[in-house]
């Protein structure tokens, strides 16, 4: 279905990392403006509408594109930033608008025609029908996919659509289908979609007892950790839990995404872009996992196998331990 | 007073044809309740089970003089659930519309958006009024005030607000109950049908926190969300949502008829839920503006 080379989508929290992220071989850059319009509204992170149109300008001189991600809800009331944050997107001559909510595919739609839009992963469509109908009503001209879809599945997506697929391959792993989960928010109030954070920092605390440390989000345990055993940070649903008889990761263990393995499987299933998660990642870190997805990716589409990508980024991932994920149908 | 309606939402447990027979047909008989949501919301894998069962509860309903909502699937993934949604959307019977899937085969035609389509916003409220929304029942997360600010912007249609049951958080590509019994989802062996209000979840401290249902995360805790009339109309909110548990529904559905005919006070119905046999404690956070396990002051 693709012959045409697979794009290599980088992420970048800040304009310095936009730079990098370009320099280590990104096809294309993601990022957001610097509030809750996307969903890494972190702290010290993310783009003003000036940093925009300078990262747009470096990008274009280089040969790579900027997808401009305001993929948050908009607030009830307050649905005028979002649009603002389109307008200004298209205004930077970014290469795309990756959104989420009806309203701002609807804004961007009727008023800026030109500029290509994303179906972000947040609008978890993941079925010909869904796709359809953001086509029909929006003009998407590609979906990011749920990461919880296989192989096969993603394949029979792409027979079934004429937009274009975009699937993660590295870095954080969301276990439950994006834009329809409420976790963050029920323990502690603040969740992807009402403010663009889960299981914020602020919430989080490391209370060291005599045996070791237990981390806790808004007061729940989400984890225990002998002395000396490395600390993970306590996102919700990678916690450990009690449920029948068992005491488990129940609903994923402490694992990162990296399916650098995989890259060969997915142009075969009709995949378009390969998306790396990590918007609040340094400069450094995004260097490096964009060079090893280049060389990854160009070897891939010289015929070749992947190459040990694993061994390019020892290291690179959270807690060390990594999962191809649901690409591998064992997985559910 | 009487203007405030109720709803009973779609059953999101494996319950077995025959529970569902005997659940509905009490409904019928002796809940006050106006509209009532049937069908598979939560796994297409169980499709099969409760199929047969559906025609019989629907005539039930409707000899009951229930108004009869057909509820879709919430992730369709498979050529045979997908084909459900369509199949579905045809009914003249109003349905509930749980995925963006089923949009383009409804509209123009009434629907219910469910709680597991985002509806974050007035724009993209009349966005879907537009294409035949005619209640629209928002996330759970979205705050009592914010669906009354939705609500006036959009007289168009009836806002509903997710008042009683356990609250569903999350769904996945995974099966949770497969999970934790050594097994996949494609060979699950229905292990969920074991736990008919969810199986609860709860943290290395014994804290009560989630509950599972299959691919499908829900809240421990039991929202309760109790609501004075009046501040229901002064927001435009005209519908209660109640989620079935095993649990006395109708019972459920007697003290928020009450509630919402001002015979009863909110702290009352309160105690009154917290009398019945719930699977977890009484919570009403997210319709306050606060986490969803938080318990309030009254609305």
């Amino acid at each position: 279905m693709t012959t045409k080379r697979m794009e290599l989508v980088c992420p970048a929290g800040t304009p310095a990392t936009l730079r990098a992220a370009v320099q280590a071989g990104a096809d294309s850059i993601y990022c957001g403006f610097r509030d809750e319009t996307n969903a890494r509204n972190f702290p010290g992170l993310n783009f003003s509408r000036d940093e925009l149109a300078e990262g747009v300008r470096f990008a274009h001189d280089h040969g790579s594109k900027v997808l401009v991600a305001i993929n948050t809800f908009a607030r009830v009331d307050d649905v005028h930033i979002w649009k603002k944050a389109a307008d200004m997107a298209a205004e930077s001559g970014a290469d795309a608008i990756i959104a989420a909510d009806f309203a701002v595919l609807d804004h961007v739609a009727r008023n800026h025609g030109q500029i290509r839009l994303h179906l972000s992963v947040q609008a978890a469509a993941a079925t010909p029908e869904a796709i359809g109908f953001y086509a029909a009503q929006f003009g998407i001209r590609r979906v990011v996919l749920p990461r919880v879809l296989s192989l096969q599945e993603i394949a029979a997506l792409n027979r079934a659509i004429d937009v274009e697929t975009e699937a993660f391959v590295f870095g954080g792993l969301c276990v439950m289908i994006e834009g329809r989960c409420y976790l963050s928010s029920y323990a502690t109030g603040k969740s992807p979609n009402l403010n663009g954070v889960c299981s914020p920092p602020e919430m989080v605390s490391y209370d060291e007892g005599p045996s070791g440390t237990t981390t806790r989000l808004s007061g729940f345990t989400i984890d225990r950790y002998g002395r000396g055993e490395p600390v993970g940070y306590p996102t919700l649903c990678k916690g450990k839990f009690k449920a029948g008889d068992k005491t488990s990761h129940l609903f994923e263990d402490p694992v990162s995404l990296n399916a650098g393995g995989m890259i060969a499987g997915l142009k075969a299933a009709g995949v378009t872009a390969l998306k790396i998660e990590g918007r609040q990642r340094g400069k450094g870190y995004v260097s490096e996992v964009v060079r090893a997805f280049r060389k990854a990716v160009d070897a891939v589409e010289k015929g070749g196998e992947s190459v040990d990508i694993d061994r390019l980024l020892a290291g690179q991932s959270e807690g060390a331990r990594q999962t191809a994920g649901a690409y591998e149908k064992k997985w559910r | 007073m009487s203007e405030i309606a109720l709803t009973l939402g779609p059953v999101f447990f494996h319950w077995s044809p025959d529970r569902l027979l005997d659940f509905y047909r009490r409904i019928a008989d002796e809940a006050p309740i106006g509209r009532v949501h049937v069908g598979e919301v939560v796994c297409g894998k169980r499709m099969p089970f409760s199929d047969p069962a559906w025609p019989a509860i629907i005539e039930r309903l409707e000899r009951g003089g229930k108004e009869v909502v057909l509820s879709t699937l919430a992730a369709p993934a498979t050529v045979r659930e997908r084909r459900s949604i369509v199949d579905l959307c045809g009914d003249e019977r109003l349905v509930e519309i749980n995925d963006v899937s089923g949009l383009p085969s409804r509209s123009g035609r009434p629907f219910v958006t469910g709680p597991f389509l985002s509806v974050y916003n007035e724009a993209s409220a009349k966005f879907l009024i537009q294409l035949g929304a005619r209640t629209i029942c928002p996330p759970v997360e979205f705050s009592f005030a914010a669906i009354g600010a939705m609500s006036l912007k959009c007289p168009e249609a009836l806002f509903e607000i997710f008042a009683f049951g356990r609250l569903p958080l999350a769904l996945s590509g995974r099966c949770y109950h497969a999970r934790i019994h050594g097994l996949h989802k494609d060979s699950c062996q229905f292990t969920c049908e074991r736990d008919p209000d969810g199986l609860s979840v709860d943290t290395l401290d014994d804290q009560q926190f989630l509950a599972v249902n299959g691919v499908q995360t829900l809240s421990n805790q039991v929202q309760a969300f109790c609501p004075a009339p009046d501040a229901l109309a002064s927001k435009g909110v005209k519908r209660l949502r109640l989620s079935p548990q095993t649990c006395d529904m109708v019972e459920v559905a007697r003290i928020y008829r009450r509630l919402a005919d001002g015979r009863e006070e909110p702290e009352d119905a309160r105690f009154a839920l917290s009398c019945l046999d719930l699977p977890g404690t009484l919570v009403d956070g997210y319709a306050n503006a606060r986490p969803g396990w938080h318990v309030t002051a009254p609305a």
